[in-house]
């Protein structure tokens, strides 16, 4: 329950900068940046072809506190070429994953706001998002916890999707969409028959937060705000998804449980209906709290 | 190259290897024991399906046969690009499927992929570019997309891209390009099991691919960065 008083103005985390997100989710002044703008880290690859450069090549990384304890942090910029992933910017964050395993941090913290791999340079971006998968999975398996966290305009496509569900945990707001395929590609390619990607509510309805969540795709619905995805990430720090036959097999029948529930579902509507959501014409308007009363004794365990 | 003729080349011992639908698993004998195969053919775009039973033949040998090799075999066109796959989840799946070959090598199996026809985008991430190592059959296609494709997204004119590509393995698609990226250790030819063997034989170690990038003047910078965000020597 809120107390009494008129309501905190909520700042927002998908409005937010890339490195204003990391100074509203660390703890206040302890961001030291990595190889930041004043280095000049920039894609040769983009200058070869003409387009803009950025200083930083898109991601700001390095170290900082949540809650007191110290943890690496990386904050992908969606303004910058939709958050796409060069070879710089990957090789950014897998850098910071090697630290980690060296540096041993509590947690780290991938603040992701990307469309996926920067076609302008396709290839090294796909190797690259291959390297910062492994880099998560062996921070994951030596036991340092890495957190995901998704509610920037971008969203969060394509390889990097993929990254972000082999991290320990996600917390995602409803405006940040989680997914492989983005809704532009599909219709694209598949046509607007299989989906209309300007149809906003079915966008939201398949990739949105509270989808994953009820899906189990997300362990946390936050609104978004600075604040609550701070508040998440805090309370992620600590969540451990070991990389042992136990946890995959348990994690493996709860995905062939969920192709055998929701397989043959229309859409997400029917879903959550079969999940024992009462009215999943309600949910698109709930905040996050209302949202989880709403749904607490609906959701099924998700791993 | 068929799927039988090249089982033969790569197990002339013998070999089971059994397909449903797009997905292969099974054995083959090398000189050093068995080894068990998993991957997908004939370009299969992967789906939720299939990326929950390639999950589920990694754990199998985990669980079953530990220790032993897996030769995963690449052919996929991409991930799926459906309505239902993205409702479901994939990208969950496909995560599921990169932790479950992690746990193998974490487990002490080696884990080399083979990329016999197609590694596009997704397919290629979540099967092949995990594993210890990645090598390609001649004439293999890597990629992301096509360069027409590519054109229509970054709105850079089709000539304009091909231009550039020359010559440039970081936009141009094809085998020769990963290569120089360091993201495929080597191509193999016949003999194929020899490659194999040889390949089995190699101690399993950190990430490479940015050092080989690097030798190979494919990714100038990938190595470097890393090290200077990390602070170490590499970026294993």
């Amino acid at each position: 329950m809120s107390p009494p008083g008129p309501p905190v103005p909520r700042r927002s985390y998908r409005e937010a900068s890339a490195r204003r997100r990391l100074l509203g989710v660390l703890d206040p002044g302890s961001f030291e940046e990595r190889l930041g703008p004043a280095e000049r880290a920039t894609s040769p690859h983009l200058a070869a072809l003409g387009q803009p450069v950025a200083f930083d090549d898109g991601v700001a990384v390095g170290a900082g506190a949540l809650g007191g304890r110290r943890v690496l942090a990386a904050s992908q910029e969606g303004a910058f070429l939709g958050g796409g992933v060069g070879e710089v910017h990957g090789a950014k964050l897998a850098g910071l994953l090697a630290a980690a395993l060296r540096e041993r941090p509590e947690a780290v913290l991938l603040l992701l706001d990307t469309g996926g791999v920067r076609l302008q340079e396709a290839n090294a971006g796909l190797v690259a998002v291959s390297e910062v998968m492994r880099g998560v999975l062996a921070a994951r398996a030596e036991g340092i916890p890495v957190v995901a966290l998704v509610g920037g305009g971008w969203g969060c496509f394509g390889g990097m999707g993929i990254v972000a569900r082999c991290c320990d945990a996600v917390a995602m707001s409803e405006e940040g969409r989680l997914g492989l395929s983005g809704p532009d590609v599909i219709e694209e390619t598949k046509g607007v028959e299989e989906l209309d990607a300007s149809d906003r509510g079915l966008v939201w309805r398949t990739y949105g937060g509270k989808h994953r969540y009820l899906l189990g795709e997300a362990d946390r619905l936050v609104d978004d705000d600075l604040d609550a995805f701070r508040a998440a990430a805090i309370a992620l720090a600590g969540a451990r998804r070991p990389v042992d036959l136990a946890t995959l097999s348990r994690e493996h029948h709860v995905l062939a449980a969920r192709l055998a529930a929701h397989g043959a579902a229309a859409d997400a509507a029917a879903i959550w209906t079969a999940l024992g959501v009462a009215d999943p014409d309600a949910l698109a308007l709930l905040d996050a709290d209302e949202f989880l009363r709403d749904v607490a004794g609906t959701r099924r365990e998700a791993r | 190259m068929t799927l039988p003729e090249l089982l033969d080349d790569l197990f002339p011992a013998g070999h089971a290897v059994r397909r449903e639908g797009d997905v292969l698993a099974g054995t083959g004998r090398a000189a050093r024991g068995e080894v068990a195969v998993v991957g997908t053919a004939d370009g299969a775009e992967i789906g939720v399906e299939a990326a929950l039973a390639l999950a589920g033949e990694v754990l199998r040998v985990v669980r079953e046969a530990p220790g032993r090799p897996v030769l995963a075999l690449v052919d996929t066109a991409g991930q799926r690009m459906s309505r239902r796959d993205e409702l479901l989840g994939l990208n969950g799946y496909l995560g599921h499927l990169a932790a479950c070959v992690e746990l193998a090598r974490r487990a002490g199996h080696r884990v080399i992929a083979l990329v016999t026809g197609q590694a596009v985008s997704a397919g290629a991430l979540a099967l092949g570019f995990v594993a210890d190592e990645v090598h390609a059959l001649e004439g293999a296609r890597v990629a992301v997309m096509s360069l027409p494709a590519m054109a229509r997204v970054t709105k850079i004119p089709l000539e304009r891209l091909e231009a550039l590509s020359r010559g440039s393995p970081v936009l141009a698609p094809g085998l020769e390009s990963y290569v120089r990226l360091g993201a495929i250790a080597s191509v193999w030819r016949a003999p194929l099991a020899a490659a194999l063997e040889a390949a089995l034989a190699r101690p399993a170690g950190p990430d490479a691919r940015a050092a080989l990038g690097a030798e190979r003047g494919g990714r100038t910078l990938a190595r470097e960065v890393a090290r200077r965000v990390g602070g170490g020597t590499d970026a294993g």
